[in-house]
Order: structure tokens, then C-alpha cells, then sequence
């Protein structure tokens, strides 16, 4: 929040508008497509399944899309006493 | 040669079918022979806003199953001579549409009209999808709020992606139609403004439709807006964008408080 904002009285439509932007412009170039937040969910912890065994609550999966960049962030919590699979 | 419309939104409750029997009269006004068609299957709500909810014997489906034809399902309005309208069925789902049957309605309309209007169903499935199958011309219904803006950059999408014309590598011709406008609102940034729905949608304008009793009072007697008194402002703003559907250049105006008095004895001298 700038200093500005102190002084004008808020108002939601250029809020509307900015996120319908950001939102749009990450729809029109996803639909058609399969869900690729999804896939790279799944294949990262498969990935990781492979080495380590995971817990599935302990897994968080967390999305931020901006306006260029979309960042995904997995989070997986292995336990102290893991157990390395064999490879 | 006969035009085909679609108007669709993709949201529900934006306007398509007050927008449909508005633009079909206005229209037909023009002394256009016009079909307003509803695709609306199992849910059939065009009857009832244009008043003839007691004159229907056959739909859509009954012509595509071949039970009823063409002629014995139109319905011609009572205030208009050249105002017909194709009810949808009450009792079937949207799966009785098939994309053949469609087809054959279709082709055999553009026969006896100049201009067909489908009144799509919302969502985004089959009722929705035949709907736009045949348009040569998109009309997007849209409300100033985020949801609907949304919804109708989906349909968009669909437009140039799921239509004979698109198929066959044609540009759809799409125009945006907002509703529910409040120029008060949208001046005070309570409301996107016109400007800030075309910079996101990016299609051209075909007019905006002030949020309005009219429109209410005029589905509750059974007619469409522009025949319920043709100088309320939303009458206006339909007869105005007819014009622009038909090709005509009209200046756009938004309706609201700067026309106010002045705009209403104006449009009152000028009908």
C-alpha cells in the first residue's frame, strides 16, 4: 500500500480489473492444454518417490501465478529417519 | 441472405435471452423477416419473455426429431408481423439436440428468414456449443463483473475454435454487448468501465445496455424490451445496436445520468 492510498478513497474496479488481466492472460494460454501445474506435481513426486518415501500429508503443493511468472512451489518433509529405497 | 446471430455469454443470468427477443424485435422492427430460436433445452425461458408462452404446440426438438416441421413449431408474434420464434422443449434434456439435426433446422430457416437469432443456453456444453455451430455473427453478453467477463473470454475462445466458420479457417465475427451497465457506478470505481471490458476482451462493441426496471417490467407483461416502450433507455440502447448488427454506423452512446432528461425529451422528439 502506498502513501497514496491514504489519501484517495478506494475502489474495487481497478482491483476487478488487474485480476481479471492476470488471470486471462494465464487462461488463454492453458486452455486446450492439459493441467500443467498438475503434471509437474505428479512427476516431481514420482521422482522423489523413487528415493524417499513420502507421505502424502506431509506434501504441500503451492501455486502463485503472476503476471509474467508463474512459481510453483512443492514442499516435502522427509523425516530424519528416512529410508532410502534402494535404486 | 439470411444472418445467423448467436448471442451467448457463457454465465448465466447476464442477458442472453432479454438481449435475444430485444435484438429479434428490433430486428424485425426494421422490417426484416426475423427467428429468434431457443437452444435452451429443458429449461425454454424465450417463450415466456416474449409473450407467448400459451402458443406453444412444438419445439425444436419435435422438428429435429421429425414429429413436428418447421412451419407448425414457429411461432408468429402477435405485435409483429415479420417476428417468429422457435421455442425450445421443456421435457427434453440437451441431449436431444444432435449436431444433424441442428444442421437441418438450420439450413431450412435461412430459406425463409433474413435473420436467425439463436438464444444460447449458459455453460459451455452441447445446448451451447449447436447453439454457435451455424453463426456467422457472435454476440457476447456481458455484465460489468468479474465472473461474467471471464465466462465470456471462454466463449470467445470456443467461438474461433468450435464453429463451422472457424473450422473452415474463417474469422467469426464477434461483438461485445454489455449489460447491466451503470455509468454512476462504473464513474465512482465501483464498476469496470466500458473501457476497461474491451481492453480485456478485445472485441468491438456493439453497445451497452443500462442497468434498467424496463427490462424487468417489460418481461413481466411478455415483451420484448424495445416493443415494452420503444424510448425507455435500454429500448435505445437495443434499437441502436440492431442498427450496428445490420451495418449501419450509429454513434455510441452511454446511456445514463449525462443524457438524463435531456437524452429522454430528445429521444421522445426524435421517435
Amino acid at each position: 500500500m502506498s502513501i497514496f492510498s491514504l489519501f484517495r478513497k478506494q475502489t474495487s474496479a481497478p482491483v476487478a480489473r488487474e485480476r481479471l488481466q492476470v488471470l486471462l492472460a494465464h487462461e488463454r494460454a492453458s486452455v486446450g492444454q492439459s493441467d500443467l501445474v498438475a503434471i509437474l506435481r505428479e512427476e516431481i513426486l514420482a521422482v522423489i518417490a523413487k528415493h524417499v518415501e513420502i507421505d502424502d500429508e506431509r506434501v504441500s503443493v503451492k501455486m502463485e501465478r503472476g503476471e509474467h511468472v508463474t512459481t510453483l512451489e512443492v514442499d516435502i518433509e522427509i523425516p530424519v529417519t528416512v529410508t532410502i529405497r534402494a535404486a | 441472405m439470411a444472418k445467423v446471430v448467436v448471442v451467448t455469454s457463457g454465465k448465466g443470468g447476464v442477458g442472453k435471452t432479454t438481449s435475444s427477443a430485444a435484438l429479434g424485435a428490433a430486428l424485425a422492427q426494421r422490417n426484416e423477416k426475423t427467428v429468434v430460436v431457443d437452444f435452451d433445452v429443458g429449461l425454454r425461458n424465450l417463450d415466456l419473455v416474449m409473450g407467448a408462452e400459451r402458443r406453444v404446440v412444438y419445439d425444436l426438438v419435435n422438428v429435429i426429431q421429425g414429429d413436428a416441421k418447421l412451419t407448425q413449431a414457429v411461432i408468429r408474434d402477435k405485435r409483429l408481423d415479420t417476428l417468429y420464434l422457435l421455442p425450445a422443449s421443456q421435457t427434453r434434456d440437451k441431449d436431444s439436440l444432435t449436431p444433424e439435426g441442428v444442421e437441418r433446422v438450420m439450413n431450412e430457416l435461412k430459406e425463409q428468414f433474413d435473420w436467425i437469432i439463436c438464444d444460447s443456453p449458459a455453460g459451455i456444453e452441447r445446448g451451447a456449443t449447436l447453439a454457435m455451430r451455424h453463426a456467422d455473427v457472435a454476440v457476447v453478453v456481458t455484465n460489468p463483473e468479474v465472473s461474467s467477463v471471464r465466462d465470456s473470454d471462454r466463449i470467445i475462445g470456443l467461438l474461433d475454435a468450435k464453429t463451422e466458420k472457424a473450422e473452415r479457417g474463417e474469422r467469426m465475427e464477434k461483438h461485445l454487448l454489455l449489460t447491466r451497465y451503470d455509468p454512476a457506478r462504473a464513474e465512482r470505481g465501483d464498476m469496470l468501465k466500458v473501457d476497461d471490458v474491451l481492453e480485456i476482451l478485445s472485441i468491438p462493441l456493439l453497445g451497452i445496455v443500462p442497468e434498467s426496471m424496463d427490462v424487468l417490467k417489460a418481461s413481466n407483461i411478455g415483451a420484448p424490451v424495445t416493443l415494452a416502450d420503444s424510448r425507455s433507455a435500454p429500448a435505445l440502447a437495443y434499437l441502436d445496436a440492431a442498427r450496428r448488427l445490420a451495418g449501419e454506423t450509429v454513434p455510441m452512446t452511454i446511456p445514463g445520468e449525462k443524457r438524463g432528461i435531456f437524452g429522454k425529451i430528445f429521444g421522445r422528439r426524435a421517435a
